[in-house]
């Protein structure tokens, strides 16, 4: 099947579904249309859910049928198929799907978790190896001094770092620099969506 | 001085027109941001050496405020298919979100078909490897770690997991270029990606890749609104000053 919409067609829905939902944040009592809306936009994003696991079926289907690590992609097919199974049986709160989310995605995750703990340790380990420039060397600094900082090391407090430079860095210098980036966030956002509002950048339809 | 969202977001609409139909001043040169070289070369020795790109999009939604950052990586994932679809090794994108999955095999397909490759465009070169964050980056390492990737951007939103990716990367020896609208995903690129993207750099890679003046405008409109609000920062900071010499 290969459904194909003319880009104009798709701009101008685009476009004049972006262009109501921004006014209608200006404008009062376009509020239960702009729900109405949003609504439908979520529950694309649901149907969207189902397209996204077909997609990881094909993919690891694929893997199987080439026998590229077919075992993992062969558990990851089967426990994807029991948890959708189960839970579109039995509603996402039942006994047996709060069981797996519980016992099974939890663990899992709070696992990958520590495996990061050990990645960032060796990313910051690493910094210094693969950039040499005054910007990571100001990032080590930072970051030595927050850890110091922190808290008493070995059960030996630095009274200097723990109540001196150490709040003085992440209160005042780190806080400046959060702020800062937000802001330079937050305009490229904005203008980011400006463009795509006046279809002068459109990510859908090519 | 107040000023309201609605005027913020006409001064910089106005801006933005401005900048793309009166002034589309295209020999403008921008300054010069490391990555973004090292990611073209990167590019065109992957399409020489018939090495994968693989593109990161996040795991941000497209019904939020991440949408943006997700929408500044389909912006390189164009222009790497631009150049590079008709290699040996393909670019992969990966997603961590179905709809922006949907968007990502838009775009590549719509590519395939603009450079007459439509036959070979297949809805797997865009995955959606995982629906929560950690298990979106434990979707990607595999394809990191088992295909011959030579370059992986991250260009979308991220949290702390993507260090998993980043350092994936520098195991397959793969070139990582990253960029998150997040303070957590910045400063864990920051320490981990080979080059990686500050702040409001993310929403540059249009204008730096060259995908047409309204990308250029919009980064002009950017640098202007930033200086105001410097302006305005410093006016901010000094009127009490003034109001005690008076």
């Amino acid at each position: 099947m290969n459904l194909r919409v003319a880009t104009p067609l798709a701009a101008a829905v685009a476009v004049a579904a972006g262009v109501f939902i921004l006014v209608s944040l200006f404008v009062p009592g376009l509020e239960d249309l702009r729900n109405r809306i949003l609504n439908w936009a979520i529950l694309m994003a649901a149907l969207a859910l189902l397209l996204g696991m077909l997609n990881l079926f094909s993919v690891h289907f694929e893997k199987i049928r080439n026998r590229q690590q077919p075992v993992y992609s062969a558990v990851l097919i089967i426990a994807m198929l029991a948890t959708f199974g189960i839970t579109a049986w039995e509603g996402s709160q039942g006994v047996i799907s709060t069981w797996i989310f519980n016992n099974i995605e939890v663990p899992i995750e709070a696992s990958l978790m520590a495996v990061l703990a050990i990645s960032l340790t060796l990313a910051a380990v690493r910094l210094l190896q693969n950039r040499k420039d005054l910007m990571s060397i100001v990032f080590a600094v930072t970051l030595f001094i927050l850890l110091l900082g922190s808290g008493p090391l070995f059960g030996i407090e630095l009274p200097f770092f723990t109540s001196g430079l150490g709040p003085y860095v992440n209160g005042i210098l780190s806080t400046g620099a959060m702020r800062g980036l937000l802001i330079g966030v937050a305009l490229g956002t904005m203008l980011t969506g400006l463009r795509i509002l006046i279809a002068a950048d459109r990510p859908y339809g090519g | 001085m107040n000023v309201s969202p609605l005027e913020l977001i006409g001064l910089a609409l106005a801006l933005l027109l401005i900048y793309s139909l009166l002034l589309p001043d295209a020999r403008r040169t921008i300054r010069s941001i490391k990555a973004f070289g090292e990611l073209r070369r990167t590019i065109e020795l992957s399409v020489e050496d018939g090495s994968r790109l693989q593109i990161n999009l996040g795991g941000g939604g497209l019904l939020g405020p991440d949408s943006a950052a997700a929408f500044a990586g389909l912006t390189l994932l164009r222009q790497v298919n631009n150049i590079a679809a008709d290699s040996d090794q393909p670019p992969v994108a990966t997603t961590g979100d179905t709809l922006l999955m949907l968007l990502a095999q838009d775009t590549m397909r719509h590519t395939y078909s603009r450079l007459t490759i439509g036959d070979q465009y297949h809805p797997r070169l865009g995955q959606a490897t995982g629906l929560t964050s950690f298990s979106y980056a434990a979707g990607t390492l595999p394809l990191i770690l088992e295909r011959s990737v030579s370059a992986s951007a991250l260009i979308g939103s991220y949290g702390e997991e993507v260090a998993l990716i980043t350092a994936a990367s520098q195991q397959a020896g793969a070139f990582s270029l990253g960029g998150s609208n997040t303070l957590n995903g910045q400063a864990v690129l920051f320490g981990s990606a080979q080059e990686p993207l500050i702040g409001e750099e993310v929403f540059a890679t249009g204008a730096y890749m060259d995908s047409g003046a309204a990308h250029r405008a919009s980064l002009r409109a950017q640098d202007v609104l930033r200086w105001l609000i410097i302006l305005l920062l410093i006016l901010t900071a000094l009127s009490p000053l003034v109001a005690g010499f008076q």
